[in-house]
């Protein structure tokens, strides 16, 4: 296997891009106990950054108080949803603070174990990781009786995927680590209650562990400090598409799109995709909406586009993206999102009725209400919001316009 | 004993219970809930869907049937729970705080028309010539929820070939809604593991071991899943066209013989409710549409007792008497082709443990085309013996290739429950109302033993009747002949009889305790299968399996919908004719006694029952053939 060079760039940012040395954080939770830790992370309001935003001391506190024989941590760094990839710079950039959070995570709720679930397309960086582990190991900061405590026991496993978009939802991703079909379990129970191998199981994403070792070392309040009331802290966002310096960006909760596309360099922008293909694609008039849990969610994807793109083009791209990752189980997002290609083929080549999209539309709504999983619950955030604010272009072409040759594949 | 509870399909198939920190069933914790404004209570843990039927509130299923874990993958049966965003699977969802429930919101019910015709819009067949038409679930849920066009289109073209490989069961994959019903059926209740989903999205399909037809893989034939498929995706290889047309030929001789199963189950596809046997009717309508003679698969019953009772009797000899090691106890029943199948492929170092006695079907085929062809002068090439079988499994059991000892093959035709009925329609025939009438001779008397053969632990029992009899010289202690011991839905059952003052010829017998399993069900087979192999079975001397739940009565080609209730059901019309029967044991039936003194002269296991009713079986493991 080839040896990457890993670029050490040295990026500066309030909270995750801070000053932090490796373990100190470890030590510290140690030292205020469990019940501190859940207090902190409490007073923090830190939300889950891989999308659905729920409260990591919440999932940490009932996970803590479950009676299992066998608890498990688990760090999704699935990292599929398009036009993100910000897991992967705080990985290779900064592994002591995802792991620390992961030690961190065993303490408070118990567990042993830890497992790293890392996109198949990272596999080049398991040797990193791998060696960072074993660091952590000499040093004590892994393995049995860590920084010398009496019966802290805890460990870090890598498990690879292999290129599942679903396996990033927890259940999937729980039945892939049991060597099932990534498919999504039915929920409740949650993993807290009943996750891998049937035991309380916390599931969280890199940049949510990652904030936890910040947190310990300089409080929660300070952490909540930033960002908006209900959505405290930083985020990093990948910015990509068309812009002058597309990348991961640390920002504080609550900017604005138009204060986003203006540090990123945008320039006759169009539409702005929040939250990967299974956000919602917003136009020139909504770039005063903040980028908060409350107002504008994303999980980090930001993909600006500028005026030269075809927003159906765009549509057609994320609706092929979900007709194929859908993992096939429930009817509303197997079938549903092949009529909604469909149906944006249609619009694409003028050949379809008003009352076509209006039936595609209600389709929409109860596929966000009726699938399985979010995957299903989001895929037709792109197709309705683009309806909502494009609606000019994308009922642009009419049955005239079918030869005009307009691209249809 | 433990029966197999725990499923093995993903757990992404499954509604797993909350972990509770105490047993709620235990200390019957109650939830308050309301279901559409109303309150009530129910115990923790209930689903949703339970908690409505509970409280006559319908809600529409696809994915979920009573006998499978649940999967939660249709999405049917979406209903509103206050406090949370999205729309809940009632079948997935178990009861654990107080919640409120709306089952037919517009929210819902426009759910539900979706996901219908997104279903139609992929479901490529027409209901007037399916096989299924009328007794289809998507097609009455479609009626029942307000479908009434193609909003996201049909297709007009098939995308699959119908796999018509096996001689049992055919599959047109074009008509699969993706309910996976099969996928569990054969995982988890059967524990064969022939279907499985495959590709993701829009590629997903059901498919077996690299995609080979169904005749290519470790299929055992029981049509377990045909009996939960919602639609007319899986469907038995129905012969009744041949059988029409042997009919029709003058030259022919047409027998039919019906098992006690499809008896006891065939008034369902009159839209009778479960529960009546209808034979003296049967027998009559099965004149009326041609047949030439009618006979009763019970005979050969009878006959299966008399030869594998002293098969087993042989075998004790054997081991306790002459000390011979290479004589296998306990002996396993074979009676069930689909459960023969299975140990076949699965367990093939354990064949000799298999009575070599034929099932009842195959034994009755042989002796029509032998005993009966000469006693009446008829040329056994022109019979045609149809039999009419609660199983799918059977018709790749008449096709076996060793299955012709009469010198001809000695049962043409296997034919199910809902395929005869099929037929009895077309010929015009409503049969509740038909005059009873009663069967041919010389196969035309049976007893109450081989009857109860249709559920699971009859052939135990039936056996015991007669075993016990022959070793003691008195009838099996227990009134009214019933043994519960062999009774019942338990998935596996165990338990012995005492044998005490021996008559002469079994003095070898005298104190000991006669052991006997009874497992249905391939899952459980497989179980006491293990057991056997980690030595925790040496002293059990008889083991009846038979592959489908419930036993016969539980049968591939029975009438559908199957489920707990339905076949508790059949069972109850099985026993309760048996002790209408005046005859109750299979060696008193004064037929079994004729043909032993006329025909087969040296008597059970002897030399002419060995070429005529004993088999032979094949090691098959991992290979088809
Ligand atoms: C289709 C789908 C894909 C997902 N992919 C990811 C992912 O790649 N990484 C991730 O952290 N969370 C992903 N999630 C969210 C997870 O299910 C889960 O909510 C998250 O890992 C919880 O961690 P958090 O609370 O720290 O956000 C995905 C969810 C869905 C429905
Ligand atoms: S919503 Fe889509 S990805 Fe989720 S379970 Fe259903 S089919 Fe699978
Ligand atoms: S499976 Fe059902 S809906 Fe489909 S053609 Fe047959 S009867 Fe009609
Ligand atoms: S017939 Fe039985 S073994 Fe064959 S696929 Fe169906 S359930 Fe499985
Ligand atoms: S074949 Fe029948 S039971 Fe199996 S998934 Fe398809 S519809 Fe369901
Ligand atoms: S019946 Fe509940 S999801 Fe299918």
């Amino acid at each position: 296997m080839e040896t990457m060079q890993i670029e050490k760039t040295s990026r500066k940012g309030i909270v995750l891009f801070s000053e932090y040395v490796a373990g100190s954080a470890i030590r510290k939770a140690v030292k205020i106990g469990r019940e501190e830790v859940l207090f902190e992370l409490r007073d923090s309001k830190l939300k889950g950054r891989g999308g659905a935003g729920f409260p990591t001391s919440t999932k940490w506190m009932i996970t803590a108080a479950a009676s299992a024989p066998k608890k498990y941590i688990v760090c999704n760094a699935d990292e599929g949803e398009p036009g993100t990839f910000k897991d992967r710079v705080l990985m290779m950039e900064h592994p002591e603070i995802v792991f620390d959070g992961m030690v961190i995570a065993g303490y408070t709720i118990g567990a042993k174990t830890g497992i790293l679930y890392l996109r198949g397309e990272y596999y080049y960086m398991l040797e990193f990781l791998e060696n960072h582990l074993s660091g952590m190991r000499e040093k004590n900061l892994l393995g049995k009786n860590i920084i010398a405590k009496e019966g802290f026991d805890f460990d870090i496993q890598i498990r690879l995927g292999s290129g599942a978009y679903v396996c990033g939802e927890e259940t999937a991703l729980i039945e892939s680590l049991e060597g099932h079909r990534g498919e999504p379990r039915n929920r409740p129970p949650y993993p807290v209650n009943t996750g891998f191998m049937g035991c309380p199981t916390v599931v969280n994403n890199v940049e949510t562990l990652a904030s936890v070792p910040h947190i310990i070392m300089k409080s929660g309040k300070w952490f909540s400090e930033y960002g908006t009331d209900k959505s405290t802290g930083s985020k990093l966002f990948s910015v990509s598409g068309d812009c002058e310096n597309p990348g991961v960006y640390e920002l504080p909760w609550g900017m604005t799109i138009t204060e986003v596309l203006d540090i990123v360099g945008a320039k006759n922008t169009k539409a702005v995709q929040v939250g990967g293909a299974s956000g919602i694609c917003l136009s020139h008039a909504q770039f005063n909406r903040k980028l908060s849990y409350e107002d504008a969610s994303t999980g980090g994807s930001i993909i600006v586009f500028n005026e030269s793109r075809d927003i159906l083009h765009i549509l057609q791209n994320f609706m092929e993206f979900f007709v194929e990752e859908s993992c096939g189980q429930c009817t509303p997002c197997r079938i549903g999102n092949v009529k909604l290609l469909e149906g944006v083929k249609k619009l694409r080549n003028g050949n379809y009725t008003f009352a076509e999209i209006r039936n595609l539309r209600e389709l929409g709504q109860t596929m966000q209400v009726a699938s399985k999983c979010g995957l299903g619950q989001s895929s037709p955030n792109a197709f309705l919001s683009i309806l909502d604010n494009f609606s000019a272009e994308v009922f642009q072409y009419t049955s005239s316009d079918k030869h005009n040759g307009v691209n249809n594949e | 004993m433990n029966s197999k509870t725990e499923s093995r399909a993903p757990v992404s198939q499954q509604a797993l219970r909350v972990q509770q920190p105490f047993d709620s069933s235990q200390i019957g914790a109650m939830v308050t809930i309301e279901i559409n404004e109303k309150k009530m209570q129910v115990p923790l843990g209930t689903t949703i869907l339970e908690a409505c039927a509970q409280n006559q509130v319908q809600i529409p299923t696809l994915c979920h049937h009573k006998d499978l874990c649940t999967a939660g993958v249709c999405r049917i049966c979406v209903v509103e729970v206050d406090s949370m965003k999205t729309l809940q699977a009632a079948c997935a969802f178990p009861i654990t705080q107080q919640i409120k429930i709306k089952t037919s919101t517009e929210k819902v019910r426009k759910a539900r028309r979706h996901i219908i015709d997104l279903l139609l819009s992929e479901h490529y067949g027409e209901c007037y010539t399916c096989v299924r038409n009328k007794n289809c679930e998507l097609r009455s849920l479609a009626s029942e929820y307000g479908v009434d066009g193609f909003t996201f289109g049909h297709p007009e073209k098939r995308k699959h070939d119908i796999d018509k490989s096996s001689f049992s069961v055919m599959r047109d994959m074009d008509k699969c809604v993706l309910c996976r019903r099969c996928v569990r059926t054969c995982i988890d209740l059967q524990e064969v593991g022939v279907l499985e989903a495959v590709g993701r999205g829009d590629q997903t399909h059901i498919t077996t071991f690299m995609g080979k037809p169904l005749s290519e893989v470790i299929c055992i034939n029981c049509g377990q899943c045909v009996n939960r498929c919602p639609t007319g995706a899986l469907y038995t290889n129905d012969p009744s066209d041949d059988i029409w047309r042997a009919i029709d030929d003058k030259k022919k001789h047409v027998v039919i013989q019906t098992a006690p199963s499809p008896r006891a189950a065939i008034c369902e596809e009159f839209g009778m409710a479960a529960g009546t046997s209808l034979t003296g009717e049967l027998n009559t309508a099965l004149r009326r549409i041609g047949f030439d003679r009618v006979f009763d698969t019970n005979f050969a019953a009878d006959l299966t007792i008399m030869e594998e009772g002293t098969e087993l009797l042989n075998r004790l000899k054997s081991v306790v008497v002459d000390k011979d090691t290479s004589v296998k106890l306990p002996q396993f029943t074979s009676c069930s082709p689909g459960w023969v199948k299975f140990i076949e492929h699965f367990y093939p170092e354990y064949l000799d443990h298999l009575s070599t006695a034929k099932s009842p079907q195959q034994m009755f085929g042989a002796v029509t085309k032998t005993f009966y062809a000469q006693e009446y002068n008829i040329n056994p090439e022109d019979i045609v013996t149809v039999a009419v079988m609660p199983c799918s499994a059977k018709k790749f059991e008449c096709n076996r290739p060793e299955m012709d000892s009469s010198g001809f093959k000695d049962v043409d035709y296997g034919l199910t429950t809902r395929e005869l009925a099929k037929m009895i329609k077309e010929g015009g025939i409503f049969l509740p109302e038909m005059p009873k009438s009663g069967f041919d001779d010389p196969f035309g008397e049976a007893s109450g033993a081989g009857l109860i053969f249709g559920a699971t632990g009859g052939v135990m029992e039936a056996a015991l009747r007669t075993a016990y009899e022959l070793v003691t010289g008195r009838e099996v202690p227990f009134e009214k002949l019933r043994i519960e011991a062999c009774r019942g839905f338990e998935g596996i059952k165990q338990a012995s009889v005492k044998l005490k003052n021996c008559v002469p010829d079994y003095t070898f017998l005298e104190g000991v305790d006669l052991k006997f399993i009874v497992a249905h069900g391939t899952a459980n087979a497989r179980q006491v299968m293990e057991m056997l192999k980690a030595g925790e079975l040496n002293d059990v001397h008889f083991i009846e399996i038979m592959a489908c739940p419930g036993g016969c009565l539980g049968g591939g080609g029975q009438p559908i919908p199957t489920s707990p209730e339905i076949r508790k059901k059949r069972a109850e019309a099985i026993y309760a004719e048996d002790e209408s029967m005046t005859i109750r044991k299979s060696h008193e039936n004064p037929r079994i006694k004729y043909i032993y003194e006329k025909f087969l002269t040296d008597g059970p296991c002897g030399h002419k029952s060995h070429k005529l009713l004993h088999t032979h079986y094949t090691k098959r493991g991992n290979f088809i053939v």
